[in-house]
């Protein structure tokens, strides 16, 4: 068939492109920055110790969250109470909280005028601070306890029902108990989880930003930022950027062999009956408490304080708004045709393309948003003004930065759709038009919206490379906010954070909500 | 005895009720249409659902609410085995929950392997045995625990005919050796008759008390008839 040859080569075209883009975006840029880098000896014990603080409060951020998510998922795991659902489905929600929000609300709980410093000083005490180390490691716990009792719950609700009814019918001890049914999800999952969230938290930007700062406070990405935006000494930027891009292509490769959970968030609404959900309850309670109130709290008190100030915000937000609109919606739009384009063409390949497929997804996990942006500002530099540039290139280097999150969506559902309905296509002779349009499509829907909603959100709360970039005449509303929080002008800045958040989850359920709006059958 | 006095065991919406008794010593077929609530019938008595009701007896006694205090031993269609753990350990997990053996407890859990023809598998992994080889593990799990009543909720009924009918013997062979009662769920009326001597009909939430398979396959009530078509 002359025209299956064509179609296929296409798809291969298609696939190899967005390839290609992948491999300049990730290693063009490294290379970029390793010539133009100065070598490690222009690193002072400054940079030095940023490099040992980044994976200190990497290695404790998710030593700390994969932790304490075990005994929170075990506890949702087993233990049934009204409620349950929704605070899952809240789990799934720092996710895709602007990062800028988050540690606002973080602020407003933990710094030194919130609420638990105004308790402290009621009761005689003195006030927290949680800038520095403290507030970059609870930021992070923040946004990866959650990823991270998600993933163990799906652990948790991948064991059979059975196999709890056999270890009880075995009167297993506590310690046999363990052995029999925990130990092997604990030991499937935590290495994965451990490691992702590692990942997450040695390539976060907007927290350290935010938080962080100072001898005992400086990540790696900040100190970039820092020769980058204060002392425009490219060349410190560039060796910094070298020293990060190989830490995080050595834990790239890390992540290759250790098996990263998977994010699709399926199985996570089983409740299976387990025997001994009375025994613990008291513990759970408590455990599920804390959880819960660790995720609300922040948020709450945001929307406490900034929800009455939104009609006083400055017109400039509404600029604001429309150009984080814009920002978040062609990344969105270039991420998932590319999610697409490599779903399409994996999907019939053997093993040797599923590790590709699962590389890319690592790579785009392991890039640090300011490594590229620094690469990319030497790239552009020689020949054009690069802040003129800012927006086309947030845009696509957020367009990368929610690739591996698409990626995770959509393999698994084409994947699926071409095991299960392949060779009844074959059979009906189905031409490939149809078969695209009819069947793939509409089966993808559901995920595709998923993914676009994943990354509509994750772009339109960035504070990553457009901090880079931005010179002060554009606004964005995480720029906004985080300018906002940089004059103390706190009530503001809850304002703007109500409005972002809203605007981030509006755009989130639309695009979610798309692709099950035609989900006829089921 | 088994007495089921009253009995009502609830799962959700679904209500399942038996006011009967097993004597000992019987193999028992329990069979009826699907959803008819034979899998609760077995959970309940295994102590896996609440009893709503009435009350679960074994030797005239209340059978206590924790299920591993349950003098019984319960075989399901899957996921009887621990993936991670030694054909070795999944046995020997049945009589020493603490995974802690004796060298006696070492040597019975070789003593059954042996007797269900698994004596050189004792270090492999249930990935690495064949269906009808996993179901045999689960059987001498069962031989080794020695409880006077045997749950079996279809364990054998994704095996192909003549692996099955392997597998009823060693069960029948365990039976013989321990004495113990037995009740089996099956689709199928041929292994009921080849198993049992009596069958408790399970239908809409109801369990009847067992009569003479024989006579009850003779002249099936309409329920029975309707499950069965013209198979008999």
């Amino acid at each position: 068939m002359a025209g299956s040859i064509i179609t296929i080569t296409l798809r291969n075209i298609l696939g190899g492109a967005v390839l290609a883009a992948l491999l300049i975006f990730s290693i063009g840029t490294a290379a970029a920055v390793a010539m133009r880098g100065q070598g490690l000896g222009v690193l002072g014990v400054a940079d030095w110790s940023a490099v040992r603080f980044t994976l200190w409060q990497a290695c404790l951020s998710a030593g700390l969250s994969v932790g304490i998510a075990i005994p929170v998922s075990r506890a949702l795991a087993r233990q049934s109470f009204i409620g349950r659902q929704t605070l899952i489905t809240l789990l799934g929600a720092p996710f895709i909280l602007p990062v800028i929000v988050g540690v606002l609300g973080l602020l407003a709980v933990f710094g030194r005028a919130g609420w638990i410093s105004g308790m402290l000083t009621w009761a005689g005490f003195a006030k927290l601070s949680i800038y520095g180390a403290p507030g970059v490691i609870l930021a992070h716990v923040f946004f990866n306890l959650p990823l991270a009792t998600r993933f163990l719950l799906q652990g948790w609700g991948s064991v059979p029902t059975e196999r709890f009814r056999v270890a009880h019918s075995l009167a297993a001890s506590p310690w046999a108990y363990f052995r029999l049914i925990e130990w092997p999800v604990l030991r499937s999952v935590i290495p994965g989880a451990f490691l992702l969230v590692f990942l997450l938290c040695l390539t976060s930007f907007a927290v350290a930003l935010a938080v962080g700062g100072g001898p005992k406070g400086t990540t790696i990405e900040l100190a970039i930022y820092q020769a980058f935006r204060l002392d425009f000494d490219l060349g410190k930027a560039a060796s910094l950027a070298v020293v990060q891009f190989s830490l995080c292509g050595g834990l790239a490769i890390l992540a290759f062999l250790v098996p990263l959970p998977q994010t699709d968030g399926l199985g996570l609404d089983r409740l299976p009956q387990r025997l001994d959900a009375s025994a613990h309850r008291a513990a759970d309670a408590f455990w599920i408490a804390i959880a819960a109130a660790f995720l609300i709290f922040p948020l709450g008190a945001i929307f406490l304080r900034g929800v009455g100030y939104i009609p006083d915000l400055p017109h400039q937000v509404i600029a604001a708004s429309l150009t984080s609109t814009l920002i978040a919606l062609t990344p969105t739009l270039v991420c998932i045709t590319m999610a697409l384009s490599l779903a399409l063409a994996f999907a019939r390949r053997g093993k040797l393309a599923r590790s590709l497929a699962e590389g890319i997804g690592v790579l785009g996990l392991a890039t640090s948003p300011l490594v590229v942006g620094t690469g990319l500002f030497l790239i552009i530099f020689p020949y054009a003004h690069p802040m003129t540039f800012a927006v086309p290139i947030t845009a696509s280097v957020n367009a990368m930065m929610a690739l591996p999150f698409a990626l995770r969506v959509l393999m698994p559902a084409v994947r699926d759709t071409y095991a299960d309905y392949l060779q009844l296509r074959s059979s009906l002779n189905i031409t490939r038009w149809v078969w695209l349009s009819w069947i793939v499509l509409p089966r993808l829907r559901r995920p595709l919206g998923f993914a676009a909603g994943l990354a509509v959100a994750l772009s339109m709360g960035d504070l990553g490379v457009i901090a880079l970039f931005a010179d002060p005449d554009l606004q964005t509303l995480p720029l906004m906010l985080y300018r906002l929080m940089g004059a103390y002008q706190m009530d503001q800045a809850a304002a703007v954070a109500v409005v972002l958040v809203i605007q981030s989850l509006a755009l989130f359920w639309i695009f979610d909500r798309g692709g099950q709006g035609y989900v006829r059958s089921k | 005895m088994l007495d089921l006095n009253n009995v009502c065991f609830q799962q959700g919406d679904f209500r399942l009720t038996a006011d009967f008794s097993v004597p000992t010593g019987a193999r028992v077929a329990v069979i009826g249409p699907s959803g008819g609530g034979k899998s609760t019938f077995l959970n309940g008595i295994a102590g896996f659902i609440a009893t709503g009701a009435g009350q679960v007896l074994w030797a005239d006694k209340p059978m206590p609410d924790h299920p591993g205090q349950r003098p019984l031993s319960i075989l399901f269609q899957d996921h009887n085995l621990f993936p991670h753990l030694s054909v070795m350990d999944n046995v020997a997990v049945g009589i020493s929950p603490n995974m802690r053996l004796s060298h006696s407890q070492r040597h019975d859990v070789s003593v059954a392997l042996d007797k269900v023809g698994l004596a050189d598998k004792s270090a492999s992994f249930p990935r690495d045995l064949s269906g009808g080889q996993q179901g045999r593990v689960g059987l001498a799990r069962v031989l080794l625990r020695q409880r006077p009543l045997l749950l079996l909720d279809e364990p054998f009924s994704a095996l192909g005919p003549a692996l099955k009918d392997e597998m009823l013997d060693i069960l029948c062979e365990i039976l013989d050796d321990t004495g113990a009662t037995a009740l089996m769920v099956t689709h199928d009326p041929k292994d009921a008759l080849a198993f049992a001597d009596q069958a408790v009909l399970v239908t809409d939430g109801h369990a009847d008390g067992p009569k003479p398979i024989q006579q009850l396959f003779d002249a099936p009530p309409p329920a029975l008839a309707a499950y069965l078509g013209n198979r008999t």
